[in-house]
């Protein structure tokens, strides 16, 4: 008598290697991944063939295709929060300090000092709604209104305090550190379809400050004197 | 190994003792939670960091300071609209000069590279042969690192070195600006002076861009 036919098995698949490689990715990508900041707004930059990185102090101005501008500085939250009250008694405008905490945690920002309490008051992504559908008219650079020119200049003397400590606390520690990588640098971030009329409106406030080496970020383009 | 346990079936009269082995685990869950932290990591990291072009503007001119009509020389002007690039050498002369000179043309060229490339390596000749130089020199271990380097910025800093002067209309975009500003560095210019268009100029360019 033939046996009957046992009933099938579900189909066994050793899952472990692809846990292995799961975890093997996982883990390569959080020690190389460096986190995309929360910009509120996104640019398409040009291209050149310069290889220099982005230094760590920077002040970034931040310019979009209407020609609207941004601004942003690296570093603590105390050196923004700093930033922020020295504004807010320049411009006579009172912030909470839930407000400043909050302007400390902040990457970038472009709104006026007038809109900046309510600005505060948002979300991240009402922030960017609030830019993206045109609601404000981002740092005003007029010449009789030019809030960036105070923004770069207290913005530059902050950063200036954060360098001096960095370098002070280095040479406590026994290195020889070079002075120039701890002074702030100045970054630009244009769109590269906004009118350079724009990005010069910007530059002519950057040098009615003094302050004349500036730098642009770009894509990486190949340099056409190497050989591939 | 891990397996997935067959625990359906069999035959009612089996031995009811348990099979020995390696303990098996359902990995799946495991499985899943590796690729949504997987998925994560992915969308949120950012490998490279961005690049940067270095750029020194001219200082602003002491407003209290004389003003001295400068003479260019060796010096090629850049004039950018939409996507377009016009350019001139030397003094800029206007229709109708005091020193009798022809009015200034101006000439199209495009950021391909048998445009204003070949136009920089030909102008800018004496730096790149210089530099060739050295490039040969140092590969041959004739010249040491500084002093190569110190070499090519004198090289660029020479009055034979070709100077650069970038105006821009209200038409022209980032792109056009930071394309020739790059071509000039892949020229080795040494003096590069983005300047306020003045209205001659602009009249010129017009002309050229309403054909």
């Amino acid at each position: 008598m033939a046996k009957a036919s046992k009933p099938k098995a579900a189909p066994a698949i050793d899952m472990t290697p692809m846990v292995d490689l799961g975890f093997l990715l996982v883990t390569f990508f959080m020690l190389a991944a460096n986190f995309r900041s929360d910009e509120v707004v996104q640019v398409d930059t040009p291209f050149s063939i310069s290889e220099m990185t982005i230094p760590e102090n920077v002040v970034m101005i931040t310019v979009d295709q209407g020609g609207r501008v941004y601004f942003g500085i690296s570093g603590k939250a105390e050196a923004k929060e700093n930033l922020l009250k020295r504004m807010s008694a320049k411009y006579q405008i009172p912030f909470s300090p839930q407000q400043i905490e909050k302007f400390g945690a902040l990457t970038d920002f472009g709104c006026s000092i007038q809109e900046m309490p309510a600005f505060l008051d948002m979300s991240s992504d009402q922030r960017k709604e609030f830019i993206a559908t045109g609601k404000t008219m981002a740092i005003p650079t007029d010449s009789t209104n030019n809030q960036l020119k105070d923004w770069i200049s207290y913005g530059n003397a902050e950063m200036l305090a954060v360098g001096e400590k960095a370098y002070y606390e280095a040479k406590d520690k026994g290195y020889d550190p070079n002075i120039n990588e701890f002074k702030p640098k100045f970054i630009l971030k244009v769109d590269g379809k906004a009118e350079y009329l724009y990005a010069k409106k910007v530059i002519e406030t950057f040098r009615d400050l003094n302050i004349n080496n500036l730098n642009f970020v770009t894509g990486l383009r190949a340099d056409p004197r190497k050989p591939q | 190994m891990a397996q997935i346990v067959d625990a359906g079936g069999g035959d009612g009269k089996g031995k009811k003792k348990a099979k020995k082995g390696t303990p098996t685990m359902d990995m799946t869950p495991m499985v899943d939670l590796a690729f949504l932290l997987l998925t994560f990591f992915v969308m949120t990291s950012t490998f490279s960091k961005p690049k940067v072009m270095s750029l020194v503007y001219p200082a602003k001119p002491d407003p209290k300071a004389e003003k001295t009509e400068q003479k260019i020389n060796n010096a090629v002007t850049f004039l950018l609209s939409n996507d377009k690039i016009f350019y001139y050498q030397d003094q800029f002369y206007p229709e109708g000069n005091s020193a009798g000179k022809p009015a200034t043309q101006l000439e199209e060229t495009d950021f391909s590279p048998q445009g204003v490339r070949k136009l920089l390596t030909n102008l800018n000749r004496f730096v790149l042969e210089k530099k060739a130089g050295y490039d040969k020199q140092l590969k041959g271990k004739e010249i040491a690192d500084s002093t190569y380097l110190r070499l090519v910025r004198e090289a660029k800093g020479d009055n034979a070195a070709l100077k650069v002067l970038i105006k821009t209309d209200d038409k022209a975009t980032c792109n056009n600006f930071i394309d020739l500003v790059d071509e000039l560095k892949i020229a080795d210019i040494g003096v590069i002076a983005p300047v306020d268009i003045s209205a001659d100029e602009l009249k010129l360019v017009k002309a050229k861009t309403d054909k």
